[in-house]
C-alpha cells in the first residue's frame, strides 16, 4: 500500500522546492524512488513501485509555470543590487548613503535613454524584491507536516484572513453588546472618507496573498470588509484601510490664460496648441467681426478647403460666439488638416479665458481642450508599414 | 392637377406683389400655396432680396444688394456661352436669372452713362487720343468679376451698344488643337476652332448690326472668295464661320472694322473681355516641333490686344483680371500688377481698376434670403441666426464659396 512515505522511517531527503504548488504526485514519485532505493535496507513494508516513471522523469509541466527561484539566489541578487546602487551613486557622483530608489531611477533615465514607447520596455533597477515574482517558502516541516493549521484547504492564507476578518467583526459586535448592555454605547457615527480610495482588485489581492483566488472568494471577501466597515468601529481602521488604495482623482482643473491688454485697452489672451507635428499660437482679442487670419493671410485663402475651416468654427460655434471674436494666429509644421486642429486647440485655450467656468467645463468635456494624442504609428521591420504587412505570397 | 392649381396660386401672388416678396421663413412657398390672399406682412421684419426694376440703366444706390431678374430670350442671346459654368447650372435650376446689384458694377455703370453724354468729339487733353479709359475689374477669386461684367454687358445691350464679349480669354491660350499657320501674316498661328466659335455666338449677341455696318475694304480669303468693299459684316461673319480655315482672320477684320467704325459714331461699341490677363501671359500651346508659342504669335491674341488699347473712341472697354483660369500664376495672386506682369501693366496703363471685394452684410443677408425664396437651402437650421452666422463663418462672405457651401453634394 502506497502508505505516506512518513511511515517509511527512513530519513527522508528533501530538496528545497520553492514554487507554486508542488504536486502531491510528484513528492510522492520522488520518495517512491527514495523509498525504492531505501527498500532494501528497509524491510519492513514493502512499498509497490507505482509506475510513476512517466511523473518523474518528465519534466513537470505545472512546476515549468513558474521559474523557481532559490532562496540564496534571491539573497544574491539583493546583495548585488546593493553593490550595484553603490557603484552607481559613485558614478554619478552622489553620496551612496542617501542614495534613494527616485535616484537610481533618474541615473539609470540617464545614463540609458530609450526612445520605447512602452515604459515597461525601458532598462530598470529596481530591488529584487520587486522584480522577481513573490513566491511561497516550502510550507511544511522536515516531518512532512504543514505548518499552517489551514494547509489542506488549499488557499491557506485566504481562508486565514477570512477568519481573522471575522473574528474582528465577532470581537467589535461583542465589545458593541457589553457597551449597550452597560448603556454605554453612543452612535459614534464617524463615516471614513472613502472618496478617494477603492477596495483592492482581485489581482492585488491575489499578489498580496500569493495564492490563486476565485471570483467567487474576492466577492465573499470585499463583502466581509464592508461589513467591518459598517459596524463603526475605530480600532480595526487599520486592518480595514490596508485593503485600499487610493485612487488619483483626475484634476478637472483646466489652465486658463490670463487676460492681457494691450496698447488701445482691448482685452486679448494668447495660447498654443498642437495637433501631430504642427504647432500653432493663437491671439484672441475680445472684441472683433469675426476676422481670423492665419500666417498674416485670410482664413479664407489659407485654408481653401471647407473642412478645415469648419475645424476652425468649431470652438466659436459651441459657445455661441460667431462673429465676436477676431483672432491672430501664426501655425507651421504638419499638413493642412493637423495645422487646422492646432489652430483649432489654440483658440480654444484662448477662448478659456473669456468665458465661465462652466462653459469651460464644458468644452473640456467636448473635447476642444485635449491635445489629440495620436501621432504617426512607427513602422516596424518585416511589414511594409505600420501595420500592413508584405503581400503574402503562397509559394 | 393639384400641382397645376398650386403653381398657379404661387403666379397669382406674385402677380399681386411684383415687386416685394415677404420674408414668410422655409416655409414660405408652401404658405403661399396655401393662403395666396394672405399678404398681411408678419411681425418680423421683412427681408427683402428682390427688385423689380428690371432695366439696369435705372440702377442706382437703393437696389444695390438686390436681385433683379434677366429675361431668358436675353439670356439666350447676350450671354449664348459666356456665363461661368456654375451659374448657368443655377439659371438652369431655377429657370431664371438673377444677378445681384453691386457697388462695382454701380461704379461701372455710373462711369459709362457720364461718358455717354459726354460730347464725342471732346477729347481729353492729357491723355491725346482717349476717349475711355479701359477700367478693370479685379479682386480675389470668386468675388463677383464675372457677373459685374455680365451686368455692365446688359445694361449696355439695353442701351443698344454693339458688343464684342470675349467670355474668356485664358481658353484662346490653353488646350488649343488644330493650330495652323496663319495665312495673314506667316509668322502667327491661327485658332480655326476657337474662332469660329467666338464668330458664332457673336453673331446670336449682334445680329442686328451685322447687316448695317459695311466694310471698308475688300478682302480676299483665297482665290475663289473674297469680299468686296461695302457688303455688309455679315459676310465676313458668315465667310469665317463656314470657312474654318479662314476664321481667325475672319475675327481680325471684324475687329478692325469695328474699331475703325466706332470712330464714326454710328453705333457705340463695348469691348468686355474676361481674363484679360491671359492675352499677356504665357501659353501651354506647342508647336508641331514642340517649341513653345508666345502669347502674340498667336493671331488672335494679337488682334484682340490691338482692340483694348485705348487708342479709338466711341465706345467703352471693360476688362477682368482672373486668376482662375491663368497659367502659372500662383492662386493668391489677384492685383493687377502681379495678374498682368509688366507688359501687360503697360500695356494697358492708363486704365481704372474697379475692386471687387467679398459681400458685406446687407449683400450676404440678400443672397441668402434669394436662395430661400428658391428652397434652395433646405436645412431646418438655414433660416435661423446662428445658420446664417455659419454660412457666414465657413464662406467669409465671398460668393463663390457660399455658392459652393449652399451647392448641392
Amino acid at each position: 500500500m502506497a502508505a505516506p512515505c512518513v511511515s517509511c522511517g527512513a530519513a527522508v531527503f528533501y530538496r528545497i522546492f520553492l514554487g507554486g504548488r508542488v504536486s502531491l504526485a510528484r513528492r510522492q514519485g520522488v520518495w517512491k524512488a527514495a523509498a525504492a532505493e531505501l527498500q532494501i535496507g528497509a524491510g519492513s513494508q514493502i512499498l509497490r513501485l507505482r509506475h510513476t516513471t512517466g511523473v518523474t522523469t518528465k519534466k513537470n509541466v505545472a512546476a515549468l509555470r513558474r521559474e523557481t527561484y532559490t532562496v540564496e539566489f534571491i539573497k544574491k541578487q539583493i546583495e548585488e543590487f546593493n553593490i550595484g546602487k553603490r557603484h552607481l551613486a559613485n558614478m554619478m557622483g552622489e553620496d551612496p548613503e542617501t542614495f534613494t530608489q527616485e535616484d537610481i531611477d533618474r541615473a539609470i533615465a540617464y545614463l540609458f535613454p530609450s526612445g520605447l514607447f512602452e515604459k515597461q520596455a525601458r532598462p530598470i533597477m529596481k530591488h529584487p524584491e520587486q522584480i522577481f515574482p513573490k513566491q511561497r517558502a516550502i510550507q511544511w516541516g522536515e516531518d512532512g507536516r504543514p505548518f499552517h493549521f489551514l494547509f489542506y484547504t488549499g488557499k491557506q492564507s485566504y481562508y486565514s484572513l477570512m477568519h481573522e476578518a471575522y473574528g474582528k467583526l465577532l470581537d467589535i459586535e461583542k465589545r458593541q453588546n457589553q457597551l449597550q448592555a452597560k448603556g454605554l454605547f453612543s452612535e459614534n457615527t464617524k463615516t471614513k472618507d472613502l472618496i478617494g480610495s477603492r477596495w483592492l482588485i482581485k489581482e492585488e489581492l491575489e499578489e498580496m496573498l500569493v495564492e490563486k483566488l476565485s471570483d467567487q472568494d474576492y466577492a465573499q471577501f470585499i463583502r466581509l470588509l464592508e461589513r467591518l466597515l459598517t459596524v463603526q468601529c475605530g480600532a480595526e481602521e487599520e486592518f480595514v484601510q490596508q485593503f485600499r488604495r487610493s485612487v488619483t482623482v483626475q484634476s478637472k482643473k483646466q489652465l486658463i490664460e490670463p487676460l492681457q491688454y494691450d496698447e488701445q485697452g482691448m482685452a486679448f489672451s494668447t495660447s498654443e496648441g498642437r495637433r501631430k507635428s504642427a504647432k500653432a499660437e493663437a491671439i484672441v482679442y475680445e472684441h472683433g467681426s469675426g476676422r481670423i487670419k492665419v500666417n498674416g493671410t485670410d482664413y479664407l485663402l489659407y485654408f481653401p478647403v471647407t473642412q478645415d475651416r469648419e475645424q476652425l468654427m468649431f470652438p466659436f460655434h459651441f459657445l455661441d460666439r460667431l462673429g465676436k471674436h477676431d483672432v491672430t494666429c501664426t501655425v507651421s509644421g504638419g499638413g493642412r488638416s493637423s495645422q487646422a486642429g492646432a489652430i483649432r486647440l489654440a483658440m480654444a485655450k484662448a477662448l478659456c479665458s473669456f468665458v465661465t467656468e462652466e462653459e469651460v467645463e464644458w468644452m473640456r468635456q467636448a473635447g476642444l481642450l485635449t491635445t489629440d494624442p495620436r501621432v504617426k504609428e512607427r513602422k516596424k521591420p518585416g511589414q511594409e508599414g505600420a501595420r500592413r504587412k508584405f503581400t503574402w505570397k503562397k509559394r | 392637377m393639384m400641382l397645376s392649381r398650386v403653381t398657379r396660386l404661387i403666379s397669382g401672388a406674385r402677380r399681386l406683389d411684383p415687386g416685394r416678396f415677404l420674408d414668410t421663413g422655409s416655409q414660405g412657398s408652401r404658405s403661399l400655396a396655401a393662403h395666396p390672399g394672405n399678404q398681411a406682412p408678419d411681425d418680423r421684419p421683412r427681408a427683402v432680396s428682390r427688385t423689380s426694376e428690371k432695366d439696369p440703366a435705372r440702377h442706382a444706390e437703393q437696389h444695390e444688394g438686390l436681385h433683379y431678374d434677366i429675361p431668358l430670350q436675353d439670356m439666350r442671346t447676350l450671354f449664348p456661352h459666356s456665363l461661368p459654368p456654375r451659374f448657368s447650372m443655377q439659371v438652369k435650376t431655377f429657370s431664371e436669372a438673377c444677378l445681384m446689384v453691386r457697388k462695382p458694377a454701380l461704379e461701372l455703370l455710373r462711369y459709362l452713362k457720364n461718358t455717354n453724354f459726354a460730347h464725342p468729339a471732346v477729347r481729353s487733353v492729357l491723355s491725346g487720343d482717349v476717349f475711355f479709359n479701359p477700367s478693370a475689374l479685379d479682386g480675389e477669386k470668386g468675388t463677383g468679376k464675372t457677373l459685374s461684367l455680365c451686368h455692365v454687358i446688359h445694361f449696355c445691350a439695353k442701351q443698344d451698344w454693339l458688343i464684342l464679349h470675349v467670355p474668356d480669354a485664358h481658353l484662346w491660350v490653353k488646350n488649343c488643337r488644330g493650330l495652323l499657320p496663319s495665312t495673314h501674316n506667316r509668322q502667327r498661328l491661327d485658332q480655326p476652332i476657337q474662332a469660329s466659335i467666338w464668330l458664332k455666338n457673336f453673331k446670336t449677341t449682334n445680329d442686328r448690326f451685322l447687316s448695317q455696318i459695311k466694310v471698308q475694304e475688300k478682302y480676299v480669303w483665297n482665290k475663289q472668295e473674297s469680299t468686296e468693299k461695302g457688303s455688309p459684316l455679315g459676310e465676313v461673319v458668315e465667310q469665317g464661320i463656314t470657312r474654318v480655315k479662314n476664321a481667325t482672320d475672319a475675327v481680325g477684320v471684324v475687329l478692325k472694322e469695328l474699331k475703325g467704325q466706332s470712330r464714326a459714331g454710328r453705333f457705340r461699341l463695348l469691348v468686355a473681355v474676361d481674363g484679360v490677363n491671359a492675352l499677356w501671359g504665357r501659353t501651354t500651346l506647342k508647336r508641331e516641333d514642340k517649341s513653345l508659342v508666345a502669347a502674340e504669335e498667336l493671331a488672335l491674341v494679337h488682334n484682340l490686344r490691338k482692340m483694348v488699347k485705348n487708342d479709338w473712341h466711341g465706345g467703352a472697354i471693360v476688362l477682368t483680371l482672373s486668376q482662375t483660369g491663368s497659367l502659372f500664376k500662383p492662386r493668391t495672386a489677384y492685383l493687377p500688377q502681379e495678374l498682368l506682369g509688366k507688359e501687360g501693366f503697360d500695356a494697358l496703363d492708363p486704365f481704372v481698376p474697379i475692386l471687387v471685394s467679398n459681400y458685406n452684410r446687407k449683400e450676404f443677408e440678400s443672397c441668402i434670403q434669394y436662395y430661400l425664396e428658391n428652397s434652395w437651402l433646405q436645412h431646418e437650421k438655414a433660416h435661423t441666426e446662428e445658420g446664417k452666422q455659419q454660412l457666414l463663418f465657413l464662406s467669409s462672405a465671398n460668393p463663390g464659396q457660399l455658392e459652393r457651401l449652399c451647392a448641392h453634394l
